[in-house]
């Protein structure tokens, strides 16, 4: 992609987890990441995000998780490996999910992972079908994307995921194509951007309350979450009070 | 007498007897006057891509139609294979039909997205409205279903099968009128959150009519019992959560209840369910023909005592809990057996869970003469037990097998499972639909061509070796409508070779094969008749052409690209090179 003048790190789209830094980050100056940086973190200590570190090469693109890291890079015609013509080259490991495969509807499969088999006693590994597909919207974005929480193992991994999902809309890349009644959003997205505004991951929870991502163990963010929402963060400081208290209640 | 002297109400009766679409379009050629007739009494059309043809010219060539039915998104949507966002809108053609089809009765969609909106202006505009069947949607919440409710006088059926439907608290239940006494069919089984029961009790006592009323898993079982003795009536009923703690009262009031209901056809839900709970429905059993117990983790003898009382079951859904066991016990009781559908209670763990094998399914097409449609997700097959399936049931018209694991061979003799699935279009002359899987290379493909000669669908998976296997499909399917593949090394050639087989087709999608991003542009300019779309959400395709496509999705259409595509579809047609640059 060629570089049109613009910082092309400065538009990056960050993910501000609570307690996490935003790493070469130019001047943030709206005081936002203060917001964030004051609330504490139960995401391991000082993890920094490590969108960098995902990404193959930092200028291309990345595509979601599930096709990456899993699958794919074990499919049988994958690229250039000539396994094809060999009846006895040995199973495709799809011990990583593939996307698409076994072919079980999104709805069997939340409606499955959501109910507990009574009759197990380990129930947790036997639920089976360990998938559990959530929506996620980001603000301004024309459309919503799902993912399956239980392909990942943590909120680094998560925030990765989401940030190379959603990095298309950063800098306007969608915008070259006929987006119906979507013209101007990718400016004012980039203004935005430019304005160094930083976005915050936000869920719903079991009981419909909006809580900012980050703030439970990870077992107990899938079990309860329903939904996630990339929001602005400067709509989102009204939110970190509240999943404080909710917290509290809870232990 | 000639018959094209015969007066046009006297061909319009004649017509009306015809129902059938094929026979319809078959009248429709014979002359231009009864191309004209025909067009104005057909009552109903199918759209079965609805990128096919514009809602305008629907309406202008059928201007009387009653009933619509529509599908949207490729199957391979229903496994995350297509993106949020993709398309299949159902609003533009509501808002014609809210102008062109103002006595519109019946709604039919499958795999589209359908916003409250649309829900709105139907309930607006559609004063006659009866029937709406909303398969696989999303896009919707309560908001438009409240709207549905309220204003749809003379509804009769609101079906809302595994649709995902936002479900913000709303007492949408409870718009319906008093006044409304026409429901027929209720199905709300998806709805993640509760309804009012008292609401939902209320409608079913005012609906003498109601035949089938699928609960959601939110209606407990303690109350079911209730609702069961308001409406002895219904020949289906989808239970709701079937779980309570263990108590004779509830049993026997439970037990009771269906025992009045002496309609009882069909039985579905069973989410959570206890087992001490289900001998409540063995009074029903002996009238069953169909079974939904596909989301019920009952293990095998509960399931064998289940059905070993059920012998005019027709239809099975269950989950692989039942095993070969139960299978037998299936296939020695249920001789009326005409659809079997097996679902993994965990695809994606390692090791098999359940002892549920080849051998089930064979015991099953041994002793069930009437055997037609399989669905069945295993985790071993062998070409032997494939021969004698077929052999079993020429008859067969559905046949999707799952092999768990992608490129499983045959478990005896490690071969690839060409010979197996080869005999079964051999044998079943008549069979129109095929899932495959397991280890298969392109001499399947060979005998697909060769012998399926009225296969309509074909799903593939990790399977073949090159692109002589698709052509071997493209080349001999006769009847083919649609094809989808996923994982397999077929590229330009056969696509390129067969492109006017496309347009004989209702789609084609090919996704992670090895199709080259010149040959999908020199597809869509050598086709103007066909959209071949491009799908790729890390950017434009031909920013990496030595890369092949990753998600093809071609089909037929009167009327060009879509308006509609979102940013990470690309129609490659004719003037693909000035918008991509």
């Amino acid at each position: 992609m060629e570089k049109s003048g613009l910082n092309l790190k400065a538009t990056e789209l960050r993910l501000g987890l609570p307690g996490s830094e935003s790493p070469e980050r130019g001047s943030d100056k709206n005081g936002n990441a203060a917001v964030i940086l004051s609330l504490k973190s139960f995401v391991g200590s000082g993890a920094k995000r490590v969108f960098c570190d995902a990404t193959d090469a930092d200028a291309k693109w990345v595509f979601s998780v599930s096709e990456a890291a899993a699958g794919r890079l074990f499919s049988p015609r994958g690229g250039g490996s000539s396994n094809n013509n060999n009846n006895n080259h040995g199973k495709v490991h799809v011990g990583a999910q593939v996307v698409g495969w076994p072919p079980i509807r999104s709805y069997r499969k939340n409606t499955m992972s959501s109910q507990s088999s009574k009759n197990d006693d380990d129930s947790e590994a036997k639920l089976g079908l360990g998938c559990l597909y959530v929506k996620v919207s980001m603000d301004g974005a024309p459309y919503l994307r799902k993912v399956d929480l239980k392909m990942y193992s943590s909120y680094i991994d998560l925030s990765s995921a989401l940030e190379k999902m959603f990095s298309c809309f950063t800098i306007g890349q969608c915008s070259s194509h006929n987006v119906p009644s979507r013209d101007g959003l990718s400016e004012s997205r980039l203004m935005d951007l430019l304005h160094g505004s930083e976005y915050v991951l936000t869920y719903e929870d079991k009981d419909g309350d909006w809580m900012l991502v980050g703030d439970v163990p990870w077992e107990m963010f899938t079990d309860s979450c329903r939904r996630l929402r990339i929001m602005k963060s400067s709509d989102a400081i009204g939110l970190a009070p509240r999943a404080m208290e909710k917290c509290k209640n809870r232990n | 007498m000639s018959y094209s002297s015969l007066p046009e109400d006297v061909l319009e009766h004649v017509f009306s007897f015809v129902q059938s679409d094929k026979d319809r379009n078959v009248i429709s050629l014979v002359c231009k006057s009864w191309y004209e007739i025909e067009r104005w009494c057909r009552r109903r059309i199918f759209v079965g891509n609805c990128y096919a043809v514009s809602p305008r010219m629907a309406i202008r060539r059928f201007p009387e139609v009653r009933s619509v039915e529509l599908k949207g998104k490729p199957h391979f949507a229903d496994f995350n294979l297509v993106p949020e966002g993709w398309g299949g809108y159902v609003y533009p053609w509501i808002r014609a039909m809210a102008g062109g089809y103002p006595w519109l009765e019946e709604l039919k969609l499958k795999r589209m997205v359908v916003t409250d909106e649309s829900l709105e202006l139907i309930a607006k505009s559609l004063k006659n409205f009866k029937v709406l069947v909303l398969s696989s949607c999303e896009g919707f919440s309560t908001h438009g279903l409240a709207a549905i409710a309220a204003d749809c006088k003379n509804l009769k059926e609101l079906d809302l099968w595994e649709s995902d439907v936002e479900d913000p608290s709303g007492n949408w239940l409870s718009k319906f009128p008093d006044t409304c006494t026409s429901l027929v069919s209720l199905n709300i089984a998806c709805l993640g959150s509760e309804v009012s029961f008292s609401a939902l009790e209320r409608l079913v006592v005012r609906c003498p009519n109601l035949r089938t009323l699928r609960l959601n898993r939110a209606v407990p079982l303690e109350k079911l019992a209730h609702l069961l003795r308001q409406a002895p009536q219904l020949v289906e009923l989808g239970t709701g959560t079937y779980s309570a703690d263990l108590r004779p009262d509830i049993f026997s009031n439970l037990a009771g209840a269906f025992s009045g209901c002496k309609e009882l056809k069909s039985l579905s839900g069973f989410w959570d369910v206890v087992p001490a709970y289900l001998p409540a429905v063995y009074s029903v059993c002996s009238g069953l023909t169909t079974l939904n117990l596909s989301y019920a983790t009952i293990q095998s003898p509960d399931l064998i005592k289940l059905v070993s009382q059920c012998p005019k079951l027709q239809c099975l859904w269950v989950l692989d809990y039942i095993e070969d066991s139960g299978l037998e016990a299936l296939a020695a009781t249920c001789k009326d057996l005409r659809e079997l559908r097996v679902f993994p209670s965990e695809p994606f763990g390692d090791e098999p869970n359940v002892s549920l094998t080849e051998q089930g399914l064979v015991l099953v097409s041994e002793g069930c003469p009437k055997l037609e449609s399989v669905l069945y997700f295993c985790r071993r097959m062998s070409n032997d037990a494939l021969v004698t399936i077929a052999k079993n049931r020429p008859s067969m018209i559905r046949f999707r097998l799952c092999i768990i694991d992608p490129q499983t061979p045959d478990y005896l003799t490690l071969e690839p499972l060409d010979v197996g699935f080869g005999a079964i279009v051999q044998h079943c002359k008549d069979l129109r639909r095929l899932s495959l899987s397991g280890l298969l290379t392109d001499r399947v493909f060979e005998y697909i061509g060769t012998y399926a000669k009225k296969l309509e669908m074909l799903s593939v998976a990790f399977a073949g070796e090159s692109d002589l296997g698709l052509h071997h499909v493209l080349s001999g399917c006769d009847s083919l409508r649609k094809l989808e593949i996923m994982d397999c090394p077929f590229g330009d050639k056969a696509l390129l070779a067969n492109a006017a087989k496309l347009e004989t087709m209702r789609s084609l999608w090919m996704s992670s094969c090895s199709v080259s991003f010149e040959a999908c542009k020199l597809l869509g300019q050598k086709m103007p008749r066909l959209n071949v779309e491009v799908i790729d959400e890390s950017g434009p395709p031909d920013s990496r052409p030595e890369l092949p496509v990753k998600k093809l999705y071609i089909y037929r259409t009167v009327t060009g690209r879509r308006i509609d595509m979102p940013g990470f579809v690309w129609n490659v047609g004719e003037d693909s090179a000035l918008r991509l640059s």
